[in-house]
């Protein structure tokens, strides 16, 4: 019996939690470190749990297995694959800088780490599970904390609101794949909900083609596709900044990666049937979400739309069904999760400085803050593609993975998305980062501290480390494409 | 000897009300009696707990006392769950000043509690009906027990009025029921209702009439809001929780005993009664700004939701339905117990009540928040394994759109859920600072509110052993 990685890595955050809670609300700096030094421990396991993952083997590993309702085939299946390793890493990253930039907040700290830790517990907890009730669990638990941590720390103008429309469309969605989970539980006849069986169900395609839209389309809420992406921007504009990295970086992929799992790999035939409507949408996402977030004047919108056009690249990336698309897919899932935990950092770094986000009312910060001066323009090559940094080695491969599929034609029309972002995010680094600075903030804007910086620093790290180096993550994703390959049947 | 410890539970309970009458009088100075006779009642009921479950365990379902009394794993089962949740109530009892203070109140609790015992175990229609008229009568007069509070005396009013109307529904249904077959055991009258009779038919009305008033069914169900406002707090989370189970018992054992599930006529009446009480009370509960008023309506709408269990009935139906109730017990009275130490200290159950709770007190607000998740049906808490199981029961007996309907219900339910979380953590008192302003909270409280909340967690995050216990106690009905 090795040591059980990944089920420390899930409940850890929880049981942290747990302990916070019973500080008293006075301990704000116990509270801090408790939650920084868990965050640490969470990051080393999560590097450890990647690392030590046998890549020349591949299929599930540190699999663990407890009987946990045997009446209803309920066990505690926690397994990690090629897909859902690098997950983990990510999710171990953006906790930890969550914490560092959440160093400054003053108005219950307890709660807010609480929170902030359960919903890690939950993310883990779905990127580990091999069981579907087991993901269900985690997935909603990953669910409402946001509410509170967007509605208690969030932007005062619009918390009420976006906290609320974000947690009834994710509710919403989860809940239409449950019924979805729920039906292929009793079809299978294997009274159990071990996906790894589940998966050889071999469910009648008529069954697949019916339930396949509920169950994909009902995770893919929460990774923002079109027409159901409203809530995302308005989510991540009115979440404090921790929570928006969390959200964006993180949360975004639990839809996008549940859909996968669920949808694609447990009703293959229903995948294949339904690709070119998924592509569809996904084209939607990317070129209009890439527009809309060009003509924002709001800092924190820009970045909430961006996401919208990167996470469609995502889907479409999926959709695609191919090999390229797919590996395309599964990094993308990890550079625009860094990537877009860094924009949304440097974002509430400035805003805690100049309280406004408006970008023609910013500009100069480069000398108060040339730390998230260079986030910034690091973060926006990374979201043109531009080689040499993460975000080319994921996007490459999924327009090649378009290319391959009989609507090749669509790589054109989202290759536009491309120029449109460069546009725009060059335009706002140089707006509030460069030319002259407002009168109203000359002296105001304070240095960030050094928790800000080993935050920046780490994320900026991955992105061009693994620009630099693909092999330190292309063939992690490649094992776990390879069986996701095998399920289409070779397609 | 078995016959006896068949009602090991009621012959303490007995016990400990007469205990509690006797030892009133040595307490003349009601500064002393406060919070003695409270923790007498609850270690009393724990002691009784404890005993049942060491020494009065059902082995295999027995017929007793001449076929009044069915001793099996589901009666019993549903009385140890009435013996916790008086036992919190009497802990909850000991905050309100004018229910601590009086010896009746804990006697009539022990008495209600007594009556719900015999609820869940009775086999015979007479047993039945005494069960549940000793259940309502002390029920009606500790709604109405704040004599000098209007609301409180109307609601024992109100709750008098229609609980003796559908009493006499269904005794009438009962009589017929006699009349025609010259039977009175529940376990003898399969065969007559085999027979689709039109008589037959109005005499199942009358009955499910009946019960449907226990159980808040829709079009049952306008008397529980009024009466959950009025009654005091710890009562009013008594008649929706511990009382409540005590209707889903009954209606159960009835439905199981005559074999009126076998029809799919009768089941497709019951999926309508659930989905119109589920979304009649869910939507009225939406436009509610009082949270006893919203929690009465949320406790009709999980009615609903228990009553999909009973939809499916076969397979994993009563077995979800019996976890449904047991998380819904401990939740309900968890959100109640907030509820009624909101009420004490602000006098008030209005939303603005609640504004600013957790810079108030910390603590209370995380039960709060823990109560009104687990209602809307987020997990790790017990209520997401509960409708999740209820909905699988549905969809495994093949009622996809009612679990569609469930679904759909408890989005609506976790807007108004979290819009109360939304005042306790977000909004602030209004000009005046939180801090000047804490909500203490009593020692028995406390230890009521731990308990409840571990229970929660418990049963949300170990299910299991607890779903085993719920299909052992479904298996012994047949």
């Amino acid at each position: 019996m090795q040591f059980p990685f990944l089920s420390v890595i899930v409940f850890l955050p929880a049981a942290v939690a747990l302990v916070i809670l019973l500080y008293k609300p006075e301990w704000k700096k116990a509270i801090r470190w408790t939650a920084l030094a868990a965050g640490l421990v969470a990051l080393v396991l999560s590097f450890w749990v990647y690392f030590a993952y046998d890549k020349a083997a591949g299929g599930y590993q540190f699999i663990e297995k407890y009987d946990w309702m045997p009446m209803l085939g309920i066990s505690l299946h926690f397994g990690v694959d090629g897909m859902s390793v690098p997950l983990i890493l990510l999710t171990g990253v953006v906790m930890f800088t969550g914490v560092l930039i959440s160093w400054g907040i003053e108005d219950r700290p307890r709660e807010f780490f609480a929170f902030l830790f359960i919903l890690a517990s939950g993310v883990f907890g779905v990127f580990a599970s091999l069981d579907l009730f087991m993901l269900f669990f985690f997935y909603e638990i990953a669910v409402f904390p946001m509410y509170l941590l967007i509605a208690i720390w969030g932007w005062v103008r619009t918390r009420e609101y976006a906290a609320m429309k974000l947690t009834l469309y994710l509710f919403v969605g989860s809940v239409i794949s449950l019924i979805g989970a729920l039906v292929m539980y009793f079809t299978s006849g294997q009274h159990t909900f071990d996906m790894l069986v589940l998966a050889t169900a071999q469910f009648t395609p008529e069954f697949q083609k019916t339930w396949f839209l509920p169950v994909f389309l009902g995770f893919a809420v929460l990774g923002g596709i079109f027409p159901f992406h409203n809530w995302s921007p308005d989510g991540h504009v009115a979440a404090p900044t921790a929570v928006s990295m969390f959200h964006a970086g993180v949360l975004m992929k639990l839809g996008a990666f549940a859909a996968l799992r669920v949808g694609i790999m447990l009703l293959p035939e229903g995948a294949k049937f339904w690709s070119p409507l998924i592509m569809s949408l996904a084209l939607v996402n990317i070129v209009y979400g890439a527009f809309i977030a060009s003509v924002q004047t709001d800092f924190k919108y820009v970045i909430g739309f961006s996401s919208v056009s990167h996470m469609g690249l995502v889907a479409m990336g999926f959709a695609t069904l191919n090999r390229d698309g797919m590996i395309g897919a599964g990094l993308q899932m990890f550079s625009h999760g860094v990537m877009t935990a860094l924009f949304f950092a440097v974002v509430g770094m400035v805003y805690d400085r100049a309280h406004t986000r408006e970008i023609p009312k910013l500009g100069g910060m480069v000398k108060p803050l040339p730390l998230p001066a260079i986030g910034l323009i690091v973060g926006s090559l990374v979201s043109m593609g531009m080689p040499g940094f993460s975000g080319f080695i994921a996007e490459f491969p999924i327009f090649r993975g378009i290319w391959g599929t009989e609507r090749w034609w669509m790589a054109i029309i989202a290759a536009v998305s491309i120029v449109v972002t460069a546009s725009y995010v060059l335009l706002v680094a140089r707006k509030v980062f460069f030319g002259a600075m407002p009168a109203e903030f000359e002296g105001h804007i304070s240095p960030i501290n050094v928790f800000d910086k080993i935050a920046l620093v780490l994320l900026m790290a991955f992105m061009i480390g693994i620009g630099l180096f693909p092999a330190l993550m292309v063939p992690w994703v490649q094992t776990g494409v390879d069986r996701i390959l095998a399920l289409l049947g070779g397609a | 000897m078995t016959n006896l410890l068949s009602i090991l539970p009621e012959v303490l309970l007995l016990a400990l009300g007469v205990l509690i009458l006797i030892l009133d009088p040595f307490f003349k100075k009601e500064t002393a009696r406060r919070p003695f006779l409270g923790w007498v009642t609850a270690a009393g009921l724990l002691v009784a707990l404890t005993m049942s479950l060491l020494f009065a365990r059902p082995a295999a379902p027995v017929l007793l006392f001449g076929g009044m009394v069915r001793f099996d794993g589901m009666g019993f089962l549903f009385k140890m769950f009435f013996l916790f949740a008086a036992a919190v109530t009497a802990l909850f009892f000991m905050d309100e000043e004018k229910l601590a203070r009086r010896a009746e109140a804990y006697v009539l609790l022990l008495a209600a509690t007594l009556g719900m015992c015999l609820m869940a175990s009775a086999a015979d229609l007479v047993m039945l009906y005494l069960a549940i008229e000793t259940t309502s009568i002390p029920l009606y007069i500790l709604a109405g027990f704040l004599r000098n509070d209007d609301k409180s005396t109307e609601a024992g009013f109100k709750y008098l009025l229609f609980g003796a109307l559908t009493s006499a529904i269904l005794l009438y249904g009962f009589s017929l029921i006699y009349g025609l077959t010259g039977k009175t055991n529940l376990y003898d009258l399969s065969l007559y209702f085999s027979n689709f009779t039109l008589i037959s038919i109005s005499i199942t009305f009358l009955i499910l009439a009946g019960l449907a008033f226990k159980i808040s069914l829709f079009p049952f169900h306008f008397w529980a809001p009024d009466v959950y406002e009025g009654a005091p707090t710890p009562i009013a989370g008594f008649l929706s929780t511990a009382s409540k189970a005590a209707g889903f018992a009954v209606l159960i054992r009835l439905l199981s005993a005559t074999f009126i599930w076998v029809s799919a006529d009768w089941s497709f009446i019951l999926a309508i009664l659930a989905t119109l009480t589920m979304t009649v009370g869910n939507l009225i509960a939406l436009a509610q700004k009082n949270v006893k008023r919203l929690l009465a309506y949320s406790s009709i709408a999980h009615a609903g939701y228990a009553l999909v269990g009973v939809v499916a009935f076969m397979g994993w139906g009563l077995p979800s339905v019996i976890f449904y109730l047991i998380a819904y017990v401990l939740t309900n009275l968890l959100a109640f117990g907030v509820v009624s130490i909101v009420g004490r200290v602000t006098g008030s159950e209005e939303f603005p009540a609640y504004y600013g709770l957790s810079r108030r007190n910390a603590g209370l607000s995380l039960a709060a928040l823990v109560a009104f998740l687990s209602l809307a049906g987020m997990p790790p808490f017990a209520g997401f394994v509960a409708k999740v199981f209820v909905f699988v029961s549905a969809v495994q007996s093949g009622w996809v759109w009612l679990a569609f309907v469930g679904v759909l219900n408890s989005i609506v339910g976790l807007y108004y859920y979290l819009n109360v979380l939304k005042y306790i953590y977000l909004y602030r008192m209004e000009n005046q600072d939180e801090e000047q302003h804490p909500v203490p909270v009593s020692r028995p409280v406390t230890a009521a509110l731990i308990v409840l909340v571990v229970g929660i967690l418990l049963l949300g995050i170990v299910f299991g052993p607890w779903f085993g216990f719920a299909t052992q106690a479904a298996t012994a009905l047949f």
